[in-house]
């Protein structure tokens, strides 16, 4: 297992090298600090995305399920949507980006914990139900905020529209740093919880008997998951791609390969397998897409086609077991 | 109930030929110039609104025959995806396409997008009803990410939008007449209405009565694909309205779809325009899209339906 970690560390570290120095012409005094600040988002958004969605699977004993998938992301824009409703587009504007980053946050995180709260009673344990509620949801949340959207001015408009979309290619290096500081501390007390999570992925029933009562425990993974996906998303917006899809599924194939890579691991190896996974599919996407290839496409859309397509073979295959 | 239905979509109708930003009142039909407006544009967009809402409602409920399962719908499901992609690469081959061209490359596109949505959901098991959306809605989204990527390459996600989000406010006289035909569909529809009936009690069940069991299906499957290629091309998507119209309305007729059928189209064209008279009220003289009006409803009714808790057992 800790073979397969140094490759994968190896690998990211390649690809890191790769978006860094591919086609840096010019001067180096700007472009490598200019790259490294993506990079840096990219990293973190992709581990901390990762780490929060194979806890999400762990709580919720199930490889299919994702915080995205559960509508999270729509959440996002509609808060920003609704802030600059409720301020104007000038309002909006004038708010600092470290308070509004911070408005983002709690918004979100409280919004989140009451979001799976709401779904956990609906879905009253059938799993399919808990997912197609989640995205349906989604799509309510999303049809709200496009109507929300109609009811501001156009310039505003812009705004909104601006900003609900994962961008990668322009990271506000103050927020880099708040984000930094939300979603580290995060994924440190993430690790902490790498025991205790082995133990409740053996059921809940051999978890309390074990002495580890799985709802205190679901409380404190579901609070630092809402942490994760909140930070990343306030730092480079939402992941899902638009109106035609579903939702993002990037959650979803960095929880799946981790898998794939390290089969029947403890959290202790899962969580950091996940994270190098997480960043690597970012990473790499994003250097295959802008340096490579010179695609115009957001790596978002891909990475919907190819989840989608994962999403399907997870769902069809656990039929066929 | 078609009666009391029928007089509600008739009330609704009058109502949306004096609804708009420029007023307009019956005692001003002497006036040329207001029978005009009313003739080359409220009286077409309020026609749109009640052929797609009765065509929508229709082929959802077909769908829902195909595929044994109340909680499906072609628009968010494959078919409506995949007539974006058809008029997508129609108009990037040959850019300066006839409609007629567009519409047809968008039914052949919803037909293979519907038929590989039934082989994709035939092998799943009966006895979990609610894989068969959750498969549809994802398959559908990766149709839709598919569409995304060559919009976007060939700088074409403006029109994307147009295709995929459904709006009243650009039909005019002479811009909506193809909807006509998404009619015909619903005849035809009502025309094998007992033949699809024996084929929601099941395949065996069917095939021991004597139906026809392939031919039925892809009767359905046609109507399916043409009625929301049509709709695509004329007005844009509009997703839900085939969902949720079928499932209230099995609960007031039941399954017996020669009586539901009529119910089903009544009650689908008084949801759209219903939802698009609300579009316009709602921050006149702006117009909120008509799709937007019926995801807000349609989500909200099919998140209920899907969480309400069983009446008996």
């Amino acid at each position: 297992m800790a073979r397969r970690l140094a490759i994968l560390g190896a690998v990211l570290a390649l690809a890191a090298a790769g978006y860094m120095l591919i086609g840096a012409r010019g001067n180096w005094g700007f472009v490598l600090p200019f790259r490294a600040a993506k990079l840096a988002a990219l990293l973190l958004v992709g581990a901390g995305l990762a780490v929060a969605t194979v806890m999400f699977q762990t709580i919720t004993a199930n490889r299919i399920l994702t915080p995205s998938l559960m509508g999270y992301d729509a959440l996002y824009v509609l808060v920003l949507t609704a802030l600059v409703h409720g301020l104007g587009a000038s309002g909006y504007a004038a708010l600092p980006p470290a308070l509004l980053f911070a408005l983002n946050l709690a918004a979100m995180s409280a919004l989140g914990l009451l979001l799976f709260a709401l779904l956990a009673r609906l879905a009253r344990g059938d799993l399919v139900r808990l997912v197609l509620t989640g995205i349906v949801l989604g799509l309510l949340i999303r049809a709200g905020t496009t109507f929300l959207q109609r009811m501001i001015d156009p310039s505003a408009f812009q705004m909104v529209q601006g900003i609900s979309y994962a961008r990668f290619t322009q990271v506000e290096p103050s927020l880099l740093g708040l984000a930094a500081l939300a979603i580290l501390p995060a994924l440190a007390l993430a690790w902490t919880l790498r025991h205790r999570l082995d133990v409740i992925s053996l059921g809940r029933d051999a978890a309390a008997g074990l002495g580890e009562p799985p709802a205190r425990l679901e409380r404190a993974a579901l609070a630092l998951i809402c942490v994760l996906v909140a930070a990343a998303t306030a730092l480079v917006g939402p992941l899902a791609s638009g109106s035609l899809g579903p939702t993002s599924f990037f959650g979803l194939i960095a929880a799946a390969f981790a898998h794939a890579i390290t089969p029947h691991a403890r959290h202790a190896v899962l969580m950091p397998c996940a994270a190098l996974t997480g960043a690597l599919i970012l990473v790499g996407g994003q250097t295959l897409m802008e340096r490579v290839l010179a695609l115009a496409t957001p790596l978002t859309v891909v990475i919907e086609f190819v989840g989608g397509v994962t999403f399907l073979i997870l769902l069809l295959k656990r039929r066929s077991a | 109930m078609p009666l009391a239905a029928g007089a509600a979509l008739a009330g609704l109708f009058v109502l949306s030929l004096f609804l708009g930003s420029a007023a307009l009142s019956p005692v001003d039909l002497a006036d040329p110039a207001a029978r005009e407006l009313l003739l080359v544009s409220r009286l077409p967009r309020s026609l749109a609104a009640m052929l797609a809402g009765a065509a929508l409602a229709v082929t959802g409920q077909i769908l829902q025959v195909l595929a044994r399962n109340r909680f499906v719908e072609p628009m968010t499901a494959g078919a409506g995806q995949s007539a974006a992609l058809g008029i997508l690469v129609v108009s990037l081959a040959f850019p300066g396409a006839a409609l007629g061209l567009k519409m047809g490359a968008a039914a052949l596109a919803a037909l293979a997008g519907t038929l590989g949505l039934i082989l994709l959901i035939r092998p799943l098991p009966p006895t979990q009803p609610l894989l068969v959306p959750l498969v549809a809605l994802v398959y559908g989204g990766v149709i839709g990410a598919g569409v995304t990527f060559i919009a976007w390459q060939r700088d074409m996600m403006q029109f994307l939008d147009v295709w995929m989000t459904g709006e009243l406010s650009g039909v005019l006289r002479g811009r909506y007449e193809l909807l006509w035909l998404s009619a015909l569909t619903c005849a035809a529809a009502w025309a094998i209405a007992d033949r699809l009936t024996l084929l929601s009690l099941g395949e065996d069940a069917a095939r021991g009565l004597g139906l026809n069991i392939p031919l039925v299906t892809a009767a359905g499957m046609v109507a399916i694909a043409l009625a929301t290629a049509i709709v695509v091309v004329t007005l844009g998507s509009i997703p839900f309205v085939g969902l949720v119209v079928p499932a209230l309305v099995a609960r007031l007729t039941g399954d017996n779809l020669r009586r539901a059928l009529p119910m089903t189209a009544l009650t689908g064209a008084i949801l759209v325009l219903a939802a698009d008279m609300a579009g316009r009220t709602l921050r006149a003289p702006y117009e909120v899209p008509v799709a937007t009006m019926v995801s807000l409803i349609g989500a909200a009714l099919f998140l209920y339906l899907l969480n309400r808790r069983p009446a008996r057992g």
